[in-house]
C-alpha cells in the first residue's frame, strides 16, 4: 500500500501493520532525556527497573540544554543525578556546554533522515526538518524507551501543505511558520503529520526548515516533514559522516487533506501574546515600545539566524534602554559566531551574547521577563508566564533586530 | 489490579467567567515551569493550575474522585509529565475534554490516568458540581445531574491495556518484561 513519509518511517521501524489509527510498537534509533525531565526519567527508571541496564547505551543520551550551566540547586542536583545514572549505564551526556539537544542530535548525525528519535522535549519533532521522525515525550515514556528501546505510537493521519509563491528578505522562514499558524491556528493541525511541498518549501535551506518544523508543536501537529533536498542530504552526510538517504512519500499515498498556502510577497509577521496563533502583520503593531529582545531558541538559534541579525544591525547599536540577548542554539553555532566575528559584532552593537542553550524558554538564565516588560523574541511560545511575567511577541530574527534597533516593534523593511 | 471502567464524580469545568470552555490551556498554565525541577509526584498537586488565572486555589478545593472537564487542545505545549501527575496527586479521577495536546494525551495514557475525548462535550451542559458518569469502554457520558448524554471516543486499545495494567511500566511487565512482541 502506498505510504506517506511518516508511515514509511514507522513501517521501517515496526513489525506491525501501519495505517492511520493503528497502534504500533516503534523501534527507536535514539532515546534521550534533557535536564528538563531527565531526573524524572532516572527516578522512574530506578523505581521500575532497579539495577537493570538500558536497552542499548549506544543509542541512549542525555542532552542538557534548559538551564545550562545550572543556575539553581534543584537543577544542578537534577543534572548531577543524570550524570551519575549515565556513568553507571555507560550513556553519553551532552553536557551543559553542548546546547539544545534536538539540534545537537542533528549536528552529531544521531538524528538522521528516516530515523526515529524521542526526547523529553516537545520540540523534538523539529527533526522533521531533515525528514526524521522525532517526538517529545514525558518522563514515564522516556524511561520506558530507555529500558526497552521502543515506544507505542498511534499512526497519525497525514496531511499535505503546499506552500506557493515567493517572498523576499527581510521576510524569512520564521514568517512562513507564523503564516502557517495564522492559517491553521493552534489546533487546526492537531494530531496530524504534516508534509510540506511546493516551490516555497523546496527552496528552504536546512536552517530554514528547522525554523518552520520547530513550530509544528504550536500548530498541534505531530510533526512537520519537509522532504529532504540534495542540500539537506549533503548536510546530514557531513554531520553523520555516513551516507544517508531521504525517505519520501509514495506518489499515490493518501492524505486526509491537502491545503494550499500562498506566501507570495508575504510580509513580516508577529505572534502577539498570549498565543503563538495570535498572528498579525508587523505593520499592525509597529510602534509598541519594547524593553528587551531575545535571539535564539530551537526555532531561530542557528548561525544563519545570527548572520541575519548582524546584517540587519549593520554595526548600528541597540536602542538605549533595550536589552538584547543572543543565545546560540549549540556550541557549534557559538563557535561559528566566534570565528566569523559575529560575537564581537553583536557585542559591539550592545548585545548580551551567552553560551549555547535554550535561553529563556524553560526558566533558563537568559531572557526572562518581569511584570509588564515587553519582549520581542525569536522563540516559539508566548503563552502567559512562559518566558517570564511580561508580554512576549514572537517574530523573526530580522524583525526582532529591527525592533531592538529602534526600541519599538519595527517593520524590518523600514530599516533593513 | 482490577480497575473500574466506569467512573462517576463531581465535575470542574475549566471555563471563563461567561461559562465558555477555555481552549489551548497549555502545560505552563497547568503546571508552571518554575516547579519543573520537582521529581516527587506527591509534591506536584499543590502546583496544579497555579498559573491559570482564577484557578490557583484548585488544589485546595479539589476532592478525590472529582472529574476535570476541559475545552479544546488542553495540555498544549511542553512534554512535562508533571501536568498530568499533579492531578493524580490530588486524586482527580480523570479528565474529559473536547480535544487534547498529543503529548499530554500520551502522558495521561502512560500514567493510567483516564482521559476521554468528547468533541460533543457541550451537549452535556455541565455546570460546576454536576455529577458526570464516564464509561471508558463505550464512550458514553452522562450528566447525572441534568440527564444530558453525549458520545465520546472510547479508550483506544493501548489506552485500555495500559489503564487496566495500572500504568505503562506495569503494562510493559505484563508483556513479559522486555515488551517484545506485537501490541495486543
Amino acid at each position: 500500500m502506498a505510504q506517506t513519509i511518516i508511515e514509511k518511517i514507522i513501517a521501517a521501524h515496526s513489525g506491525d501493520d501501519v495505517f492511520p489509527g493503528a497502534t504500533v510498537w516503534l523501534e527507536l534509533d535514539v532515546r534521550a532525556a534533557r535536564d528538563f525531565g531527565g531526573a524524572n526519567v532516572v527516578k522512574n527508571f530506578d523505581r521500575h527497573y532497579t539495577s537493570m541496564p538500558v536497552a542499548d547505551a549506544g543509542k541512549t543520551f542525555f542532552t542538557f540544554d534548559c538551564v545550562v550551566p545550572a543556575k539553581d540547586i534543584p537543577y544542578a542536583n537534577n543534572q548531577q543525578l543524570c550524570r551519575e545514572f549515565a556513568a553507571r549505564q555507560g550513556i553519553k551526556v551532552y553536557d551543559v556546554d553542548a546546547g539544545i539537544g534536538s539540534h545537537v542530535l542533528m549536528e552529531e548525525g544521531l538524528a538522521r533522515p528516516g530515523g526515529t528519535v524521542v526526547n523529553t522535549d516537545s520540540h523534538m519533532n523539529i527533526v522533521g526538518a531533515i525528514g526524521c521522525l522525532g517526538q517529545g515525550m514525558g518522563d514515564a515514556d522516556i524511561a520506558f524507551a530507555f529500558r526497552t528501546g521502543r515506544t507505542w505510537l498511534e499512526v497519525p493521519p497525514s496531511v499535505k501543505v503546499v506552500l506557493k509563491g515567493k517572498y523576499k528578505w527581510p521576510t524569512t522562514a520564521k514568517d512562513v511558520a507564523l503564516a502557517m499558524l495564522r492559517e491553521f491556528g493552534s489546533s487546526g493541525l492537531l494530531g496530524k503529520a504534516v508534509e510540506l511541498y511546493g516551490p516555497a518549501a523546496e527552496v528552504l535551506s536546512v536552517e530554514e526548515r528547522i525554523t518552520v518544523a520547530s513550530m509544528a508543536t504550536e500548530m498541534g501537529a505531530i510533526a512537520i516533514f519537509v522532504p529532504p533536498s540534495e542540500e539537506v542530504l549533503a548536510w546530514c552526510e557531513g554531520t553523520a559522516g555516513v551516507e544517508v538517504g531521504g525517505v519520501y512519500a509514495d506518489e499515490d499515498a493518501s492524505y486526509e487533506a491537502t491545503y494550499e498556502l500562498d506566501v507570495d510577497g508575504l510580509e513580516p509577521l508577529v505572534a502577539c501574546p498570549p498565543s503563538p496563533a495570535d498572528v498579525k502583520a508587523v505593520s499592525e503593531v509597529v510602534g509598541k515600545e519594547i524593553n528587551s529582545a531575545f535571539f535564539g531558541s530551537c526555532t531561530n538559534g542557528r548561525i544563519d539566524d545570527f548572520r541575519a541579525v548582524g546584517r540587519l544591525m549593520s554595526g548600528r547599536p541597540v536602542a538605549a534602554g533595550v536589552m538584547a540577548y543572543a543565545v546560540p542554539a549549540t556550541r557549534r553555532v557559538y563557535g561559528a559566531m566566534l570565528v566569523e566575528g559575529l560575537t564581537a559584532e553583536l557585542f559591539g552593537d550592545g548585545f548580551v551574547v551567552s553560551n549555547a542553550g535554550c535561553g529563556g524558554c524553560a526558566q533558563g538564565q537568559i531572557g526572562m521577563t518581569g511584570k509588564d516588560e515587553v519582549q520581542v523574541s525569536t522563540s516559539n511560545r508566548n503563552f502567559p508566564g512562559k518566558q517570564g511575567a511580561g508580554e512576549t511577541y514572537l517574530c523573526s530574527p530580522v524583525t526582532a533586530a529591527a525592533s531592538a534597533l529602534m526600541g519599538t516593534i519595527t517593520d524590518p523593511r523600514e530599516v533593513a | 489490579m482490577a480497575r473500574t471502567t466506569v467512573i462517576e464524580g463531581r465535575v470542574w469545568p475549566v471555563v471563563d467567567a461567561s461559562g465558555t470552555y477555555l481552549n489551548d490551556v497549555d502545560t505552563d498554565q497547568i503546571y508552571h515551569n518554575a516547579y519543573i525541577a520537582v521529581t516527587d509526584v506527591d509534591e506536584m498537586g499543590r502546583y496544579a493550575f497555579g498559573n491559570l488565572a482564577g484557578w490557583g486555589d484548585f488544589p485546595t478545593k479539589a476532592e478525590p474522585g472529582d472529574i476535570l472537564v476541559v475545552g479544546a487542545n488542553f495540555g498544549a505545549g511542553s512534554s512535562r509529565q508533571h501536568a498530568v501527575d499533579c492531578f493524580r496527586t490530588l486524586g482527580v479521577a480523570g479528565v474529559v475534554g473536547i480535544s487534547f495536546g498529543a503529548i499530554y494525551k500520551r502522558n495521561a495514557v502512560n500514567a493510567g490516568w483516564p482521559l476521554v475525548e468528547c468533541p460533543d462535550l457541550l451537549k452535556l451542559e455541565l455546570a460546576a458540581g454536576d455529577v458526570l458518569r464516564v464509561n471508558f469502554k463505550t464512550g458514553e457520558l452522562e450528566n447525572r445531574t441534568r440527564g444530558k448524554l453525549a458520545a465520546a471516543r472510547p479508550f483506544s486499545r493501548v489506552q485500555m491495556d495500559v489503564y487496566l495494567a495500572g500504568d505503562l511500566f506495569a503494562y510493559g511487565s505484563s508483556l513479559g518484561g522486555k515488551s517484545a512482541g506485537r501490541l495486543r
